[in-house]
């Protein structure tokens, strides 16, 4: 039964822009060029979620030092930066039955071929729209809008449970 | 004597687990492995139901899911039970408790059987014909009684207690059936690596393996299955049904079968099932004869005992005769012979020569006889003989306690032809065989007409090679059906009624009915006589009844058509399909940060969407109109605050932020100042109001954009699509803000008083209405706005979200000393009501355009283009007696209309000139007012109209929809 949660504060921030010109970006991780694939060093990431769009995900504390850096780097170059740090909230779901928990309700092949550590994408969960991240085979991130994550974490507790009878 | 009729040795029933169950009240015990049906025969039971429409004594069928007659409730002790189980697909547990149905008082004297001598003036389509008068009797009387006495089963009535869940799974391979050919196809396609789900419908794997002396192989095929960790192995789970793109839905039972449960466990799973290919491996149905009083108890598929006495260890009778037009039953009575079962007579229809199979049968000791003909059966409760006419024509009647018959195989092409696959008529095999399909599909087995076990295992194996590998395979061809007949055997004498669908108790007189009726196709025999419909779609009858239809119109078989193969394959729980989705989980329920504060202060919350908003927050006693009534004063008259944080909200930023609001919506904007806001309208390309909400400008290229709750998903899709399809070349991103921000609005004279503590960072009394500022609000990096939804000095105090509740609780407490309130959303409707605000939806219905709405000093006259500009030029969109939004008074002073009333005039009161669109009691007007779309209304301001109502008319005069302020002063206190 896998362990699922919620997790603490972290910076979130919307990059966008187009690509060739993006890349200028200063945030100390490289904006990851795969789609649907993240970049992480050390304590921040960037996950490639649309053609023009990068999540950055930082430590709660940094956004100001961040936004300013990204800023400076992208003085010529449009964009779009927007601090998205509360519109979301992040859970854990991680230990055995990760996968075929959260295969209850999203509809994503799961599979660690198909969907191989650093994966992201936005998909549904059932009747919401959450980003899914896999942070290893048996391990991933959950980015639920704030308002959801009553419906999301229990119906994954629901189902974890439920998969540990039958 | 328990279980008398029990083998002595053999099944796979574990004797040592012996179980105790009830049918209809009375106790029985089978042993564990056991179905309902397999125990009931072991103790002797086949009188099992009673027939759909005439009532007729019915037993056990088949061994398998194609069951038509017999079909039982079973009930897990309070609450509602579960009808029409199929009783030899109902696993046995200790304590199983099921009855009968479709008989009254009891299964031996069931009154509804009258309904069987009166067979004659009760023929097919008998509704359609008679019942006719007199006029009206037949909603008020006959449909009624005709229903009442119809219709299989008792429905629940009781909510279902039961959970289920679902599961998407994808798979390189889908094997649907665990027979010989599922499991060989299955073993292939896993050795090279593939991704393998493979799924059958009953508890153990093996099909018809499990009848035959083909058990090794079955260990052997799932012991390579389950040491492969890329193989998924679903027993008791039916495939339902095939949907585009090779989507399955598969049901899982997972808890029906056991004796306790745990106490929420889920009763079912239903899995969609993404596969690259698909293998169906299905099997094939043994298909009844057709002869007269062929419905008897005791009378069976020979499959069917074959499996009852090798899989169960069950004699379904002492003395059995056996009628075949297929080799198969001579299987059959060679196992039952071997077991001690004697069998009378193998009765061939088939006028064939001395067989290799009819030597074995003979040398066993067993009397075989050929071209003979049924003539009819004995017994009422029970078969007590056989009626047999030969090829000399000489007569026998031969008693026995059971019938075995075999009329051949009908391959199961239902998921096949789900999966827009084509069938072919195989007139040599008597039967339709897939033939291609657009989707990636392939059947392998039994289910495409190959039925020697060692070809099976062969077909399998290329099967699932192929469909693992894309290699094109090599099927091994369907040559050797082994007999088999469809419809009646020529020269079977008719003694009585020869059925044909055993579960709609349709004969073979009710199809020629439906011939000399006009029907020629299929689809309409079936329609007229309910052949094949229900819950069997005519598993074991399609082919005799199309069989019955071609020999009578004297054409080959493929011109009589071939129904549609519905899913689900066999009855589904409605739970099933909902999973997750019920009650307080059917949809998301989605609160703000004040959630909490609101629900201890005794708010009473609605839905708006997914979101429970606060309604009104009475204090002890108060009634919802008190309260609203005092939440709407206390804004008028001091101040008070409002959870906003439902709104809609998307950033939008770039260059050309600026361009895309003015194309998006019929304001102008690029003049928009920084630190200014704007009301803004966006149009849908038909020219009607799609949306409005403030628009502030946070930067030369950062707008913070808000909109109504309820389209703030479906705006932010509409700009979208705009940008990525219309205009792509603009430098300019959307980004939804909508639960970044926990919003409270303060509204009334003394909301700057109120936030003046909490804001650090502007200039209140420089900051005019409709401004917007990032500020420190709280102590939180927030954006504030002043708009007004309520007519008087207002804020909206936006914080990151997180921060939502804190803020609340800082603002009443700065809020105390000027005896803040907190109202809700009725109170917030009632006070934009009063100014004349509209609500989109509410007012607007999808064709108000702007100035049906008096908005049209919002649109832009210098704008070249924006999106709906075209359709707004058209004339009918400005003609003169288009509803328009109006004010309305009721003359009385005293009667609140009902939103959503007609108007009329006194001189024409049946032509509606508009409606009601929102109706209040207005304490700042001091008397009802109401909000209407009005034909021509502007026009018509003055005017008195009525309101016609089941009270009585009200009579209303029409105003203008501004009841409170309408120079606007208290706005910009």
């Amino acid at each position: 039964m896998p362990d699922i949660t919620l997790l603490e504060p972290v910076t979130r921030l919307v990059l966008r822009g187009r690509p060739g010109t993006i890349e200028a970006a200063s945030f100390g991780v490289p904006l990851s060029p795969e789609p649907s694939r993240s970049v992480t060093v050390g304590d921040r990431s960037t996950l490639h979620l649309g053609p023009d769009e990068w999540w950055l995900f930082a430590p709660d504390g940094d956004r100001d030092a961040i936004v300013a850096g990204l800023a400076a780097s992208l003085a010529n170059t449009p964009h779009s930066l927007v601090d998205v740090s509360h519109r979301q909230v992040g859970l854990h779901v991680a230990g055995r039955n990760a996968a075929t928990v959260l295969a209850a309700f999203c509809p994503l092949d799961l599979d660690l071929k198909m969907f191989p550590n650093r994966a992201c994408t936005r998909t549904v969960f059932s009747k919401a729209d959450v980003m899914v991240w896999r942070r290893g085979a048996d391990a991933f991130h959950v980015e639920v809008a704030r308002s959801f994550l009553a419906y999301v974490s229990y119906l994954l507790r629901r189902e974890a449970a439920w998969q540990a009878m039958v | 004597m328990s279980q008398p009729f029990r083998l002595a040795s053999g099944g796979r029933i574990d004797r040592s687990r012996k179980l105790t169950f009830k049918f209809d009240n009375r106790v029985y015990t089978g042993f564990h492995g056991d179905t309902l049906g397999s125990a009931l025969l072991a103790n002797g039971v086949h009188l099992l139901g009673r027939s759909f429409k005439y009532h007729r004594p019915r037993g056990i069928l088949a061994a398998g899911p194609e069951e038509p007659n017999a079909l039982v409730r079973v009930s897990r002790g309070p609450g509602p039970a579960t009808p029409n189980l199929r009783a030899p697909t109902v696993e046995l547990y200790d304590g199983l408790v099921a009855f009968s149905q479709n008989r009254s008082p009891s299964l031996r004297y069931d009154v509804g059987a009258v309904t069987d001598r009166l067979a004659a003036v009760l023929p097919a389509g008998f509704y359609y014909k008679t019942f006719m008068w007199p006029h009206g009797a037949w909603h008020r009387l006959y449909e009624p009684a005709i229903r009442r006495a119809a219709g299989l089963g008792r429905a629940p009535d009781g909510p279902d207690p039961d959970n289920y869940t679902q599961r998407y799974a994808h798979a390189d391979v889908l094997v649907v059936g665990m027979g010989p050919a599922g499991l060989s196809a299955a073993c292939a396609a896993a050795a090279t690596g593939a991704r393998v789900i493979v799924c059958d419908e009953q508890p153990e794997p093996g099909g018809g393996a499990l009848s035959e002396p083909h058990t090794d192989f079955v260990a052997a095929s799932l012991a390579e299955l389950a040491a492969n960790e890329r193989v998924t192995v679903l027993t008791r789970t039916t495939a339902i049904g095939h949907f585009p793109h090779n989507s399955v839905l598969l049901v899982e039972r997972l808890t029906d079968h056991l004796e306790r449960l745990a106490s929420d466990a889920p009763r079912e799973r239903m899995w969609t099932v993404r596969a690259s290919q698909i293998v169906f491996a299905a099997g094939a149905i043994e298909r009844p004869l057709v002869f007269s009083n062929n419905d008897r108890p005791g009378i069976m598929l020979a499959g069917a005992a074959r499996s009852f006495a090798r899989r169960y260890g069950v004699a379904v009778g002492r003395r059995a005769v056996v009628v075949t037009a297929h080799d198969a039953a001579y299987d059959a009575a060679l196992d039952l012979h071997a077991a001690g079962v004697p069998i009378a007579l193998i009765a061939d229809l088939r006028t064939i020569a001395d067989e290799p199979v009819q030597a074995r049968a003979r040398d066993a000791g067993i009397r075989v006889e050929t071209g003979m003909r049924v003539a009819g059966t004995r017994g009422r409760m029970r078969v007590s003989a056989i009626n047999l006419v030969s090829v000399g024509g000489k007569s026998e009647t031969v008693a026995c306690d059971a019938v075995l018959m075999s009329g051949g195989f009908t391959p199961s092409v239902h998921l096949h032809s789900q999966a827009r696959g084509k069938l072919r008529f195989d007139a040599a095999m008597g039967a339709y065989l897939p033939d291609g399909s657009v989707e990636r599909v392939r059947s392998a087995g039994a289910a495409r007409g190959v039925y020697a076990m060692a070809d099976i295992v062969r077909d399998g194996t290329e099967a699932g090679t192929a469909a693992a590998t894309g290699a094109p395979g090599t099927p091994v061809p369907a040559t050797d059906p082994g007999g088999g007949m469809i419809g009646v055997a020529p020269g079977t004498p008719n003694t009585g009624p020869r059925f044909v669908d055993f579960q709609n108790d349709v004969t073979e007189k009710d199809l020629h009915l439906a011939m000399r009726e006009g029907f020629r196709s299929i689809e309409h025999v079936k329609r007229y006589t309910t052949t094949g419909m229900a819950t069997d779609q005519g598993k074991t009858s399609n082919m005799n009844a199309l069989g019955i239809v071609a020999s009578a119109l004297g054409v080959p078989v493929p011109q009589v058509g071939l129904t549609t193969f519905r899913m689900p394959y066999t009855p589904t729980s409605f739970g099933a399909f909902a999973g997750h989705a019920r009650g307080e989980m059917f949809d998301p329920v989605r609160t703000t940060a004040t959630h909490e504060i609101a629900a201890k202060r005794g708010a009473v919350f609605e839905d708006v969407g997914q979101w429970k908003r606060a309604r009104y927050f009475p204090r002890d006693g108060e009634t919802m109109d008190q309260a609203v009534a005092r939440e709407c004063r206390a804004v008028r008259a001091s101040v008070g605050m409002f959870d906003a944080s439902t709104l809609g909200k998307i950033e939008v930023c770039g260059p050309d932020a600026a361009e895309f609001l003015e194309r998006m919506y019929v304001n102008a904007w690029k003049r928009l100042g920084v630190g200014r806001c704007r009301y803004g309208v966006m149009l849908r390309e038909s020219g009607f109001v799609m949306d409005d909400g403030v628009v502030g400008r946070l930067a030369r290229d950062r707008f913070h954009v808000t909109t109504t709750t309820g389209n703030a998903a479906s705006v932010l899709a509409h700009m979208e699509d705009y940008l990525q399809t219309e205009w792509p070349e603009l430098d300019a991103w959307l980004t939804s803000v909508t639960e970044q921000w926990a919003v409270v609005a303060v509204q009334g004279p003394s909301a700057r008083e109120v936030i003046a503590p909490l804001v650090e960072g502007v200039d209140l009394a420089a900051f005019p209405h409709m401004s917007v500022a990032e500020a420190r609000i709280a102590g939180f990096d927030g954006r504030l706005f002043r708009v007004s939804f309520t007519g008087e000095l207002g804020y909206e105090l936006n914080v990151p979200a997180a921060h939502g509740a804190a803020l609340w609780n800082a603002v009443a407490e700065a809020g105390r000393a000027h005896g803040i309130v907190p109202y809700g959303t009725e109170a917030m409707h009632v006070l934009r009501a009063e100014k004349g605000y509209f609500i989109v939806g509410q007012e607007s219905d999808g064709t108000a355009t702007p100035d049906d709405l008096g908005l049209a000093w919002a649109v832009s006259k210098a704008k070249r283009d924006f999106v709906g500009k075209r359709s707004l030029v058209r004339p009918d969109m400005a003609s003169a007696d288009r509803k328009q939004m109006v004010g309305l008074v009721s003359v009385d002073r005293a009667t609140v209309l009902t939103e959503g009333a007609q108007l009329v005039s006194a001189d024409a009161p049946l032509t509606s000139l508009g409606h009601v669109t929102s109706a209040y009691h207005s304490g700042a007007a001091g008397e009802p007012i109401a909000l209407a779309m009005l034909a021509g209304g502007r026009a018509r301001i003055g005017e008195v109209l009525l309101v016609p109502d089941p009270g009585g008319d009200v009579h209303v005069r029409v105003t203008n929809p501004v009841f409170v302020d309408p120079e606007g002063v208290r706005l910009v206190a």
